[in-house]
């Protein structure tokens, strides 16, 4: 009987090959090396070979590999995201680590992986390889949200992370289990076909249920109410380098998977089936984030909920099922990566040791202390509220526009009021920073010290908020090339 | 070097950006050589493509930049052009604008009486804000839409507000009244607004302005489909048959603009007031380029006006009657600067009769020239202000030719080129744009004629009073000196150019060569270059006629002021005495800010109180603002509070999630 040896096509899986070598070496290296500082530089090497294979593939045809995985221009322009915020992140982490003395060369080996989940869950095209990039993203993040062992309250986040996290990830195996049940198969296009109008087959209730089961997955990785319950606990609790990059990375890392599966598997005549639904969603999670935020007296966790309401923004995005919304969706997640872990840098330069600092108070006359950091804060507050010029205008603009387009302007105006009511908590860090004398408390804690990578995080993460805002046709360029394979 | 135009705008940015962040820290000599140099290097590349576009014959060239934004079938290209009229802009621009930041590095160094030399406490920021000005003056220049145009028109705005005010904190002057001799009771003058407040009246009432602007730009837009000019432009013949009405409030749109930044009646309020700047300010933003925006922006719109007859009449008329009005108020003012200011008023008015006639080469080579030697005044007024510690009250001066020659020379010539005398470059723009008057209607031409009269004679009063004859402050003319070399130089260079810069346009109907005419040509629709191209039907003899009147009149200015202020200095006050309602009327600038005041700034304050005091803190701030964001803020409360922390609860929440949403596609 001959065997027949499947033909791999790496190539469609080049860039996460890439970062899992990485984080290999990182490994490897860190058994050798005591400056575990290197470890991080070797990781943000990995990174970039990472974005230049992906550059390399981007613009070619797509590649597939044995219709679980493809490299299309979504994935592709998806990767550079998971690389932005991966580097920014790490290059947090280098500074951050070292004053807590947490500096251990597995924090960059879990994230590199974290990383390689999140580009698996962008590239794959099998309900199967979605779960394992979800597992694969999903276990590294609860372990480094555990990673300060000296912090109960770290400790607490990654359990909790990691139950409810469990949890969901089990809601999301039982959908794809009851969608190859309806549909006798796990791959995107194969369903798709299932439901095309001829076959029949729409409105099936076991499919339908499958498919809210999966959205309740995604729910719970994006940080949508009502599955939203863990975010400000876990991102408060979690060390704040890992924080930022969680509150982006896993985010879109679950949009990247949702959106292909809806727009692959469930789209034209199912849409009408989770529109609603995803409606609602983005209502709930836009208006319990930001009102929720608005009574914190905590900046890092008022960005945990401002996070949730994020995820409510860019939902707007998904809800049209356009490709115009799907382009919306790919710029603000880029858009969303400088200036989230921006604002998480900043935070990670306040906060002392002991996890105080955080607080509202604590930013008190910033700006006569460390005037470029309270400059720098300024601006991510500004774009995270999506106040013009900066990028996170144009985010918001190109979802929201989407909404418009697909005449579903009242979800627009919901998000316009929405950002009007976040105005209020962001910029009541700015109050405190340049409208308010230093408490003194805050002028007796111990002066502020900006490392090296601290500082081309922030000033990477500036220029990019500044000058994407200006000048944003280069990215808008990059979303237009975001279209599946 | 026309592709790289963007230099032009690049430098001065760069030098904004330097000062602004390290000039303080520099100190005040790296920031006077920087600044000046940003805009020096700026000038050398408008040279470059100038000689481009020399070799080019005038072929006009988009420099595209990059896509701003778009959004939908909205879409924003920042793109440069370069065509004669925005080169000459910028070469006046940058020019201009670099004898005068030269000038400026001395300026903002004040002596004590002891002759210590103290650079102001925000040099820095000075420079900063004047360089910030050029680049925001040429992104309005060398825009190819009006998009740009308008994000130029703003930001000059912004400019000349931040400048006028510069010196925020000094407090408003009380005015010395006019004794008019022979116990008669001395004149009263209203007070000198501070500069703060300067600054604040300027900006509002250029906003005022600036809406008719926009509304023109949005009007463009709704009707053309697009801002770039040579797309409006090409289908404005087409449009003025379908719909002439519209394209007629477009132009009347745009010169509502006009009107606020180039200080034209009902809006010209600002200009005089804006002289509580720092006189370099005065020199290049309300002299020589900015106010002279809005003559460009009608230049630039040539095809909407020309095929917009009753706007361009209206235009003419208006700058007509500006100029006269100005001119009369220029006649009894005491301080120098504000004697000046009101002469630019009063130019400016002839730029727009000439551009409303249709001569906008004429407008165009005045508002070169005027550049020049507007300029020159203002610097000049400036130089003996910086010898007589800030002193700008004419009254108080005489005799000064002797303790500065060089000032007093280049005064000279300045005033002889805003007078109109013969030869001199004032009298060539001046002359062209009477005689475009002339064929229009001989009314413009008559009023024109009449202000040139009053022209020469206020620019020699100022002249004769503050250069010659006896010193009337001894303490004052004792410590006088004359400035320094900066100085001298912006002053030499300026003067050499209000001599000579008649050469730009001498007259066609003498077969001489009109360089100007034949470098503008290009940017005239075809067909209408005819027109604009001095093919006119006066003879040669009318045109000599013409000529002569206005140079008749010039000198005779200048012969009438010697008369009143240096042979018989008794002559004036009688007048005053023996017309006094008219003096009074003319000393308080014909109480139009009084009336402006009251029917204007005191009903819109009242409303603003009334509507601050209670529509806004009892309506919106207590019960909306406050009111809701009680109510927000208590439901946030509420929802951080189901926030428990106990992982049993958010199982629990997330499994009703769960039953929810699956309980609805399991019954849908």
């Amino acid at each position: 009987m001959p065997i027949e040896i499947p033909t791999l096509n790496v190539i469609a899986l080049a860039p996460q090959i890439v970062v899992v070598v990485t984080a290999l070496v990182v490994m490897a290296l860190d058994i050798s090396l005591t400056d575990k500082r290197v470890v991080g530089y070797v990781s943000l090497l990995g990174l970039a070979a990472a974005a230049v294979v992906t550059f390399a593939l981007l613009g070619g045809p797509a590649q597939a590999i044995q219709q679980m995985a493809v490299s299309d221009g979504y994935a592709l322009v998806l990767n550079l995201v998971f690389i932005v915020t991966a580097a920014l992140a790490i290059l947090v982490a280098l500074g951050y680590l070292d004053e807590r003395e947490l500096q251990h060369g597995e924090y960059y080996a879990l994230l590199l992986f974290s990383t390689a989940g999140m580009m698996l869950m962008a590239a794959a095209t099998d309900l199967i390889v979605v779960f394992m990039g979800l597992e694969i993203m999903s276990v590294a993040l609860y372990i480094l949200a555990a990673f300060n062992h000296r912090q109960v309250g770290s400790g607490e986040a990654g359990m909790k992370y990691f139950i409810l996290g469990a949890f969901a990830s089990a809601f999301f195996l039982y959908g794809v289990a009851l969608l190859y049940g309806a549909t006798g198969s796990t791959n995107l296009h194969a369903i798709g076909e299932w439901f095309s109008p001829d076959r029949g087959n729409l409105g099936d209730p076991l499919a339908l249920v499958g498919l809210g089961l999966l959205l309740i997955g995604f729910a719970f990785k994006v940080a949508a109410v009502p599955f939203q319950w863990w975010t400000p606990d876990v991102y408060h609790g979690a060390p704040t380098s890992v924080t930022a990059f969680m509150s982006v990375g896993a985010k879109a890392a679950g949009f990247a998977a949702l959106v292909r599966i809806l727009m692959v598997s469930f789209d034209q005549a199912f849409t009408l089936d989770w529109q609603l639904v995803l409606a609602v969603l983005a209502v709930l999670t836009m208006t319990v984030g930001n009102i929720a935020a608005l009574a914190q007296k905590d900046v890092k966790r008022m960005l945990a909920y401002s996070s949730v309401a994020h995820a409510g923004y860019i939902l707007v995005g998904v809800v049209p099922a356009t490709m115009t919304g799907v382009k919306g969706v790919l710029f603000y997640l880029m858009a969303y990566a400088f200036m989230n872990i921006g604002a998480f840098a900043v935070i990670a330069v306040l906060e002392h040791r002991d996890a105080i600092g955080t607080a509202l108070s604590d930013y008190a006359g910033l700006s006569t202390r460390k005037p470029f950091l309270a400059l720098a804060m300024a601006v991510f507050m500004f774009s995270l509220t999506g106040i013009p010029p900066f990028v996170g205008f144009w985010g918001k603009l190109y979802v929201f526009r989407a909404a418009v387009e697909a005449n579903m302007s009242w979800l627009a105006v919901v998000g316009v009021i929405n950002s009007a009511i976040s105005a209020f908590y962001y910029l009541s860090v700015v109050v405190q920073m340049y409208m308010r004398t230093p408490t003194d408390e805050t002028a007796a804690a111990p002066a502020l010290r900006l490392s090296g990578p601290v500082v081309v995080t922030l000033a990477l993460a500036l220029v990019a908020t500044v000058v994407l805002g200006l000048w944003p046709t280069p990215l808008v360029n990059l979303t237009a090339l975001g279209i599946f394979g | 070097m026309t592709q790289l135009i963007w230099l032009t705008i690049a430098f001065p940015i760069a030098g904004v950006l330097f000062n602004g962040l390290l000039g303080r820290r520099l100190g005040h000599r790296v920031v006077s050589v920087v600044g000046p140099l940003m805009v020096l290097a700026s000038f050398v590349v408008g040279v470059g493509a100038f000689a481009d576009l020399l070799a080019r014959h005038g072929e006009a060239v988009n420099v595209p930049l990059w896509t701003w934004a778009a959004i939908g079938s909205f879409e924003v290209n920042l793109s440069l052009l370069v065509d004669p009229l925005s080169v000459l802009m910028v070469l006046v621009v940058t020019g201009v604008g670099f004898l005068i930041h030269v000038y400026a590095t001395e300026y903002m160094v004040h002596k004590d009486e002891s002759g210590h030399a103290h650079p102001d406490r925000d040099f820095a920021r000075f420079f900063t804000f004047l360089n910030l000005f050029i680049a925001s003056m040429l992104v309005l220049v060398l825009g190819n839409n009006y998009l740009m145009m308008y994000v130029g028109w703003e930001l000059v705005g912004v400019c000349s507000y931040l400048l006028i005010g510069f010196w925020y904190d000094r407090p408003s002057e009380e005015q010395a009244p006019i004794d008019l001799g022979e116990g008669a009771e001395p004149v009263k003058l209203p007070p000198l607004l501070s500069p703060a407040a300067s600054g604040m009246k300027a900006f509002i009432v250029n906003r005022v302005g600036d809406v008719g602007f926009a509304l023109g730009v949005f009007l463009i837009w709704t009707t053309f489909g697009t801002l770039q000019f040579a797309d409006v432009f090409s289908q404005v013949p087409h449009m003025a048959e379908a719909m002439p009405a519209v394209l007629s409030w477009i132009a009347l749109l745009l010169f509502i603009g006009a009107m606020g930044k180039s200080a034209q009646i009902p809006l010209y309020v600002w200009l005089p007031d804006a002289m509580a700047g720092p006189t370099p300010v005065s020199a290049l933003i309300h002299a020589a380029t900015m106010v002279t925006a809005g003559v460009y922006m009608i230049v630039r719109s040539n095809v909407i006006y020309s095929h917009a007859p009753g706007v361009s009449m209206f235009v003419a008329v208006i700058g007509a009657v500006t100029a006269l009005f100005a001119a009369t108020i220029a006649l009894v003012q005491v301080d120098l600067k504000r004697v000046l200011a009101y002469s630019t008023v009063s130019q400016l008015g002839y730029m727009f009769m000439a551009v409303g006639v249709g001569a906008y080469t004429a407008g165009m080579f005045h508002l070169t020239t005027h550049a020049f030697f507007k300029a020159l005044l203002f610097l000049g007024a400036g130089s003996v202000m910086h010898a007589l510690h800030d002193v700008i009250d004419i009254r108080r001066m005489g005799g000064l030719k002797n303790k500065m020659p060089v000032t007093w020379l280049t005064f000279w010539i300045g005033g002889l080129a805003l007078a109109g005398f013969p030869l001199m470059s004032g009298f060539f723009s001046k002359d062209e744009i009477l005689a475009k008057a002339f064929e229009a209607s001989p009314v413009l031409w008559g009023i024109g004629v009449l202000t040139a009269g009053l022209t020469a004679f206020y620019t020699f009063r100022a002249i004769f009073i503050a250069f010659h004859g006896q010193p009337r402050d001894r303490h004052l003319y004792d410590h006088a000196h004359e400035s320094g070399p900066a100085i001298r130089f912006a002053l030499v260079v300026l003067a050499a150019l209000a001599l000579v810069g008649g050469v730009l346009g001498l007259p066609a109907f003498l077969g001489l060569p009109h360089a100007l005419d034949s470098w503008l040509a290009p940017i005239y629709a075809t067909g209408e270059h005819a027109a604009a191209a001095g093919e006119h039907g006066l003879s040669l003899g009318l045109e000599l006629g013409l000529m002569a009147t206005s140079a008749t009149v010039a000198v005779l200015g200048i012969v009438v002021a010697y008369f009143f202020y240096v042979v018989n200095p008794a002559i004036p006050r009688r007048m005053a005495r023996s017309l006094r309602p008219v003096f009074v009327l003319l000393a308080n600038k014909y109480y139009v800010d009084e009336l402006y005041n009251a029917v204007f700034v005191q009903p819109g304050l009242k409303l603003a109180r009334g509507m601050a005091q209670g529509v806004d803190a009892l309506l919106i701030d207590s019960v909306l603002v406050d009111g809701l964001a009680r109510l927000v803020g208590q439901i946030g409360r509420q929802v951080s509070r189901l926030q428990t922390g106990y992982l049993r609860h958010y199982a629990l929440a997330t499994f009703i999630g769960v039953l929810i949403l699956v309980g609805y596609f399991f019954l849908r």
